[in-house]
């Protein structure tokens, strides 16, 4: 597979670490009242989609930016990838 | 031998070719001296010298010949070379002949023609498909034991040396615009166009002659033979500098995203390859491939159409065309096309004998052959000879002397690649054949026969078609340039697969032995489905992949079970193409180059002192530094030990990983990954964390320094350097971008030693520049940015992992060298001793610290005795999940110490605790020994462990027992720390 970097553009899936859904991005708060509840969910729960998935991609054997590739499991079509730190400020990750 | 005795003794060589008759080529086959020449290719050459038998089947041990005459081939698996170099299951048929070639037949015992095996043919109606399954059911013993072995003696194909391969396998990368693959016709107008237009331009081919059938067929183009025009386009192509010409190249997988895998055959075709690469793996990224893999030829079933001398119609040509020689001098051809046709014309064209052309159409002959008998609406029902043809018999009883019959189903397209990325070939009912659906690989197009365009003047113009479409993407222009004027020739096939009537056996599958019989068996015991079909009879399921096969065997499914061929299904194609050696996987990834060896920089200074090494993670450690007169690694260990707590003692602790943070909020930071708290380390001071993974669960340890206000540096274990710098910067990244810190992996830029014992101090003093290591000015937990011998840039620190008074020193990894020895030599006063990792590792069980052993991915922090060590009071990673219920329980196993009772008892690392006397079965199981040494400070064996409820066992003795080696010893629960508990001499 080729990941089109954003800053870097097309490079071999063989640079890359794969770790999974990019939901990990969205770490709960620790003092909501449900914390436990919801880390667990945050930890152990995914979605498994036939088709468009997000996930976390980190480029170990190259500049080691973590991004979000939307990959359609089914065709490894790619069609987006972001840098994870952009994703995650647009999340609101500003803490 | 001269080239006029070598002409004769290949008898049925004839005029023309693509041969040199100037190089002759000596070679050997089942010890038999033979010659060829330049050009042939092994099959060429037997068959030019009248070898029509050539191998056994494999189940039946069936006399069997060359079919075809390329990768398709399914009978003619030879084993080439000899000693190491053995290599089986070649194909004759893409074997080039070099001079020295040596070949065996396979799958016999006893000689070739009188194999001893072949008794399996009479028992035939035993072997059919499903034999094993049904009868090597019973008893269940036996199958391991009797059928199995049995079995694969008697079976199997060639056989491997055994012997370690000598050769050089590489890897390679190749870029480009556009990726052809085949050298035909279609594949070299396309290369050419492409080339032309400026793209940069991989024309990859598996022969080594490219030009595919041009070199095998009669054609002419523009008034030029078909061999001479793609000569003229392979000189033009060579000519261009952005155009890449891979003769001897399989490109054998479509990957995701325009990624394919070649593999290139370097010097296969010399006798040895003194020391240049064997074969290349290509990894060849590209924005466009054109696919022109040209097609394969099927044969008809009919009775014993497996004997020696029945071959493809269209292997035929390329024998007689290509490389001069007749598979035969009476030949007979059955055809359900036009195309076999061809072969009769070339065949008299030559003036070789054409006993009768029989063709299964009830039609008029497509045109008359001075004296070739055509048998129109006819079918051979059987063949006789007992290792070779020698007569056809027909359905309508007739029958034709032939010592070679030309056998021609129609043409398969090679649709392959485009199945790799699930792509599925849909039916023509016109050429009678799977062509390429219009789920292609991203990226690929397809031109001439592989497209189903099988004639020259159609292949041509689909390349055409193609490759302006492929510059028209690439933003290119295409080159004005008008196709050439070719012969031509329609296939005009109407679909014929298998005689019914016949006399015999008739063969689907010739390499696994499959008969239009074990289809029908297939079908009436209920496996239709193709999957099924496949897997029942092993139909396809030979190193051939059933080429010739497949297509043949399904379509006689479907009239089995009346059904269209469509409706019955279609097998799909994965990688590879064909057959690509495991040594070629591999490249240079062998033995102790599968993967890098890190060195420390010690190394060569230890390799001086005769030290003994040891892997750890890709790293070579000094595990120990024997002396003379010390026969017992314990010997070394054990004063390595004693005299670093006596005097002093150094070693190499680089490996440990290091992390530089840097940035106003590094403190911040460290307080989110770390359990324990780091904003509040005072600049100038080092900590020990603790590291927790997101369920709560310790996932790391190591120290931590503070350098300055906004750089601190981190050490990890060895063996999670790389995965916690890979969860930092995820934690950075993902979790907080918006925190002012920036992470560098620095493991390898400092070199680091640990200096340890009560003279480290004294040792020390005499290296750093004028900086003051009184226990005033530098305490326990100090670290500070240093110089050393006259100016060299240090970092100390004052951490202590053996107990002692002891300093970590690190210079930059260039000075590593040099700081080992200036330290020895400072030390020699002291009676210095370098220590190694067993050393290392005593010593810290000897303090009870957790190490490798002890952090197993089940270890919570309470376990290892540092519960209070996860502050509340923020947020970190683990921080929530680690306060769950199952995580904390009073009766969890805790981190202790265990000493034998009878002293001179050695204790053992796995063991399990129980209590004394009680029953060892796993109900009784209260935890196990993580750790165990010799300690040579204490006179006896120590051991740390995990112990249910073990803080509040103090003094209690159990059995530590070990099932495995069935033995037992009474330990006392004791306190982990079993030297300096107070941590006196580390402080003081």
């Amino acid at each position: 597979m080729m990941i089109n970097h954003p800053l870097l553009g097309l490079r071999d899936a063989a640079e890359f670490v794969y770790l999974g859904d990019a939901s990990l991005i969205n770490r709960p708060d620790r003092d909501a009242p449900d914390a436990a509840a919801a880390f667990y969910e945050y930890l152990h729960l995914r979605d498994n989609p036939a088709g468009t998935h997000r996930e976390l991609w980190y480029h170990e054997q190259g500049d080691r930016s973590w991004l979000v590739v939307t990959r359609n499991t089914l065709t490894h079509d790619i069609e987006s990838v972001e840098l994870a730190s952009d994703v995650a400020r647009q999340q609101g990750r500003d803490v | 031998m001269s080239t006029e005795q070598s002409q004769r003794s290949q008898r049925n060589r004839v005029d023309g070719g693509l041969i040199d008759r100037s190089d002759t080529r000596t070679f050997e086959f089942n010890n038999k001296l033979l010659t060829g020449f330049a050009g042939d290719t092994l099959a060429s050459a037997l068959l030019a010298n009248g070898q029509r038998l050539v191998g056994r089947s494999f189940k039946y041990h069936r006399p069997r010949g060359i079919v075809s005459a390329g990768v398709e081939e399914a009978n003619a698996l030879v084993e080439l070379r000899s000693g190491n170099l053995t290599e089986p299951n070649t194909r004759a048929t893409v074997t080039e002949l070099f001079d020295g070639l040596v070949a065996k037949s396979q799958n016999h015992k006893g000689p070739l023609a009188f194999d001893v095996m072949a008794v399996n043919d009479a028992l035939a109606p035993f072997l059919s498909a499903g034999f094993y399954y049904k009868t090597f059911m019973w008893p269940k013993a036996f199958w391991e034991k009797l059928y199995e072995p049995v079995i694969r003696a008697a079976a199997g194909l060639g056989s491997l040396s055994g012997e370690e391969d000598p050769d050089v396998y590489d890897k390679g990368f190749i870029h480009c615009d556009v990726l052809v693959v085949g050298g035909g016709p279609a594949g070299l107008w396309s290369a050419l166009m492409a080339g032309r237009a400026g793209a940069r331009v991989v024309l990859a081919d598996e022969d080594f002659q490219l030009g595919g059938r041009l070199n095998a067929e009669t054609h002419t183009l523009n008034d030029q033979s078909g061999a001479s025009w793609a000569q003229q386009l392979i000189a033009e192509l060579e000519s261009l500098p952005n155009v890449r010409v891979m003769p001897r190249t399989t490109v054998y997988g479509a990957f995701d995203h325009g990624v394919y895998g070649a593999l290139e055959r370097k010097t296969d075709h010399l006798r040895l390859s003194e020391g240049k690469p064997r074969q290349v793996l290509w990894r060849v990224y590209t924005k466009r491939t054109v696919l022109a893999s040209g097609a394969t030829e099927r044969s008809i079933a009919f009775g014993n159409n497996d004997r020696p001398g029945v071959m493809l119609a269209g292997a035929v040509r390329t024998y007689l065309n290509r490389f001069a020689v007749t598979p035969g001098q009476h030949v007979a051809v059955f055809t359900n096309n036009n195309d076999g046709w061809q072969t009769a014309k070339d065949l008299v064209n030559k003036n070789i004998n054409v006993t009768a052309v029989i063709d299964s159409r009830d039609t008029d002959a497509p045109f008359e052959l001075n004296g070739v008998q055509a048998c129109m609406g006819a079918q051979v029902a059987s063949t006789s000879g007992r290792l070779g043809l020698k007569r056809i018999t027909l359905t309508s009883g007739k029958s034709f002397e032939a010592d070679c019959l030309a056998v021609s189903g129609g043409w398969s397209p090679n649709v392959h690649l485009t199945c790799h990325q699930r792509g599925r070939p849909v039916w023509n009912d016109t050429i009678a054949a799977f062509v390429p659906g219009a789920d292609l690989p991203s990226g690929m197009l397809v031109a001439g026969a592989a497209n189903g365009e099988l004639s020259l003047s159609d292949a041509l113009r689909s390349a055409q078609r193609v490759v302006n479409e492929v510059l028209n993407d690439l933003g290119l222009s295409a080159p004005a340039e008008a196709l050439p004027t070719t012969s031509d020739s329609t296939v005009d096939i109407t679909a014929f697969w298998h005689v019914k009537e016949s006399k015999g056996r008739a063969w689907v599958d010739w390499q696994n032995d499959v008969t239009t019989k074990d289809v029908a068996q297939a079908h009436l015991e209920g496996f239709h489905a193709v999957e099924h079909l496949k897997r029942y009879t092993t139909l396809g399921m030979a190193t051939d992949q059933g080429k010739t096969a497949n297509v043949l065997g399904l379509a006689i499914m479907a009239e089995y079970s009346g059904k269209s061929i469509p409706e019955t299904g279609t097998t799909i194609f994965r990688p590879p193409y064909t057959p690509v050696p495991i040594a070629a996987f591999a490249g240079r990834s062998r033995g102790k180059n599968f993967r890098p060896t890190r060195l420390t920089p010690s190394h060569d200074w230890a390799t001086e002192l005769g030290a003994q090494f040891v892997e750890v993670g890709p790293w070579l450690r000094a595990q120990w530094f024997p002396r003379a007169g010390e026969s017992h690694w314990r010997e070394s260990v054990d004063r390595e030990v004693l005299q670093t707590r006596a005097s002093v003692g150094i070693c190499d602790v680089t490996t440990l990983g290091k992390i530089d943070i840097q940035g106003a909020d590094a403190g911040v930071f460290l307080d989110r990954v770390y359990a324990n708290t780091f904003s509040s380390l005072a600049v100038g001071k080092v900590r020990y964390g603790l590291m927790l993974r997101e369920d709560g669960i310790a996932m790391d340890d190591g120290t931590t320094a503070r350098l300055g206000e906004h750089h601190y540096v981190m050490t990890t274990t060895t063996a999670n350097a790389v995965s916690v710098f890979r969860h930092m910067e995820f934690c950075r990244q993902c979790l907080w971008p918006n925190l002012d810190v920036h992470l560098i992996s620095a493991t390898d830029q400092w070199a680091q030693y640990a200096v340890a014992g009560p003279n480290s101090r004294s040792l020390l003093q005499k290296i750093v520049d004028d900086i003051d290591l009184s226990n005033e000015a530098f305490a326990f937990m100090a670290c500070a940015e240093i110089t050393v011998c006259g100016g060299t840039p240090a970092r100390l620190f004052r951490i202590s992992f053996s107990g002692e008074l002891a300093y970590e020193i690190a210079v930059p990894t260039r000075y590593g060298d040099s700081m080992i020895r200036e330290l020895m030599q400072a030390g020699e006063e002291f009676d210095v001793v370098p220590y190694g990792t067993e050393a290392l590792g005593v010593m810290r069980i000897e303090k009870g610290h957790a190490a490798g052993n002890e952090l197993i991915g089940t270890t919570t922090a309470a376990n290892i005795g540092l519960g209070r060590m996860v502050s509340k009071k923020k947020d970190s990673i683990g921080n929530v999940l680690s306060e769950r219920e199952g995580l904390n329980s009073e009766s969890d196993n805790r981190l202790v110490g265990f000493i034998p009772v009878d002293k001179s008892r050695e204790l053992q690392a796995g063991s399990h605790f129980v209590q004394t006397g009680h029953a060892v079965v796993t109900e009784n199981d209260q935890g196990w020994m993580s750790s165990v040494c010799y300690s040579p400070t204490l006179g006896h064996s120590i051991g740390i462990g995990y112990l249910q409820r073990g803080q509040d066992r103090m003094g209690e003795v159990l059995d530590a027992v070990s099932p495995l080696t069935d033995s037992s010893v009474a330990v006392e629960v004791v306190s982990p720390h079993f030297v300096d508990p107070e941590g006196e001499r580390l402080r003081g």
